[in-house]
């Protein structure tokens, strides 16, 4: 059984690393819908395995200088305030109604990939007064020395990390594609410097939530360690096969399969059966 | 802005980071084979939500069964340290800016690391 889950956690850390939407939403549905295990246990252990990817590959891409730490810093106080209202949220919803969010977010997540486009490299432009005051903008490696960006929009920018924030305490989630989003899009940093520094938040984000479900029993170790020990390899190996496998076909089945998790998650939910 | 003086600050944290992750994978792993040995064939978590026992769900609990060599003692050992380290992270990072004399930065870190403890001890609200 231990291997079993095991297994499906390698798997479903790998494919959350190749498409970008993280272990947590596909290890989540997997636990629950296959393995019948209670949502709030799967829910647990997931956030543990989101912190222990988050450490694990951070800890490469900060020693190379791509994220923003002070951007993250600032960003962090929206994302542990939510992390922890979601987390009170979710020790007090009964599972159905859990298992109801996580389906609209799953459904919600391929919704925000597929009109996901990226528009080529940005000028620097006009800062906000907060960025300027604050020094966020800073500069990633180039070829040719590191080039400068500016930060943008930071008050939505931390409106847009409260909901990231919410959304993991609440799902035992990464919310790494929200994340993105605030930072690629709202803010307008450079799109590597977004996921690393999204990458670098997630696990300070969790963290904030994990007291609330180890008071609350949500941490069951027997479940919690083949989950970890399987999402880490199965996140940092996708991280590694990232840019050779750039198929279109990939994020499509990948889109399918986590919209029918999402039907299933919301079936599961109104129909009591958690 | 040069970010030239947080380039130290970046190389620390990746190495912080690194040994939170090891230490904390090798506890979890020693468990899972102590637990493994014991009750390998068991349903894990299972179908009903009940909660965990009493000594699970506290510090002082989990050390005294990782103390006495419970494989699920070890590994929730290991699983509280995995979540430590993003926080010990964060703490360094005070250490970081004060040395920087970034005072904006420190206030808004020591922000952080309140809401992260109030999390962590009172379980939030």
């Amino acid at each position: 059984m231990s291997l079993l889950v095991w297994g499906a956690s390698l798997v479903a850390g790998l494919l959350g690393a190749l498409t970008g939407l993280g272990g947590g939403v596909v290890v989540v549905p997997l636990l629950s819908l296959v393995f019948h295990v209670d949502l709030r246990y799967a829910i647990g252990a997931s956030l543990l395995s989101v912190i222990a990817t988050s450490s694990g590959a951070a800890a490469a891409y900060v020693a190379e200088g791509w994220s923003n730490l002070r951007v993250g810093m600032l960003l962090e106080v929206a994302t542990v305030t939510g992390a922890i209202c979601g987390a009170a949220l979710a020790t007090r919803l009964p599972a159905q109604a859990l298992s109801v969010v996580f389906g609209l977010v799953l459904i919600g997540s391929v919704a925000l990939g597929v009109l996901r486009h990226r528009d080529g490299g940005e000028p620097p432009g006009d800062e906000d007064r907060l960025s300027r005051w604050l020094h966020l903008s800073g500069s990633r490696p180039g070829p040719h020395g590191r080039v400068p960006y500016s930060v943008r929009r930071v008050p939505t920018g931390l409106g847009v990390m409260w909901i990231a924030g919410a959304a993991s305490g609440l799902l035992g989630i990464g919310s790494g594609a929200l994340k993105v989003l605030a930072l690629d899009r709202v803010m307008r940093l450079p799109f590597r410097v977004s996921t690393t520094t999204s990458n670098f938040m997630i696990g300070v984000t969790a963290a904030a939530s994990a007291g609330a479900y180890l008071a609350r029993g949500f941490l069951d170790p027997a479940l919690s360690f083949p989950v970890v020990l399987g999402v880490l390899p199965g996140a940092l190996l996708g991280a590694r096969l990232l840019p050779r496998a750039r198929g279109p076909a990939l994020r499509v089945l990948f889109g399918v399969v986590v919209t029918v998790l999402g039907v299933e998650m919301l079936y599961q939910g109104f129909a009591g059966r958690t | 802005m040069d970010r030239g003086p947080d380039l130290w600050m970046e190389k620390l944290i990746g190495r912080l980071l690194r040994a939170g992750v090891m230490l904390a994978t090798a506890l979890i792993l020693t468990g899972a084979v102590l637990f493994l040995a014991r009750h390998g064939g068991e349903r894990p978590g299972g179908r009903t939500f009940h909660g965990e026992p009493g000594d699970l769900t506290r510090l002082s609990g989990i050390v005294r069964d990782a103390a006495g060599m419970s494989g699920r003692g070890l590994i929730q050992l290991g699983l509280v340290l995995l979540v430590a380290t993003p926080v010990a992270r964060v703490a360094f990072s005070l250490f970081a800016f004060t040395a920087e004399r970034d005072w904006k930065f420190v206030v808004i870190t020591l922000v952080v690391l309140a809401v992260l403890g109030y999390g962590l001890v009172a379980g939030g609200p």
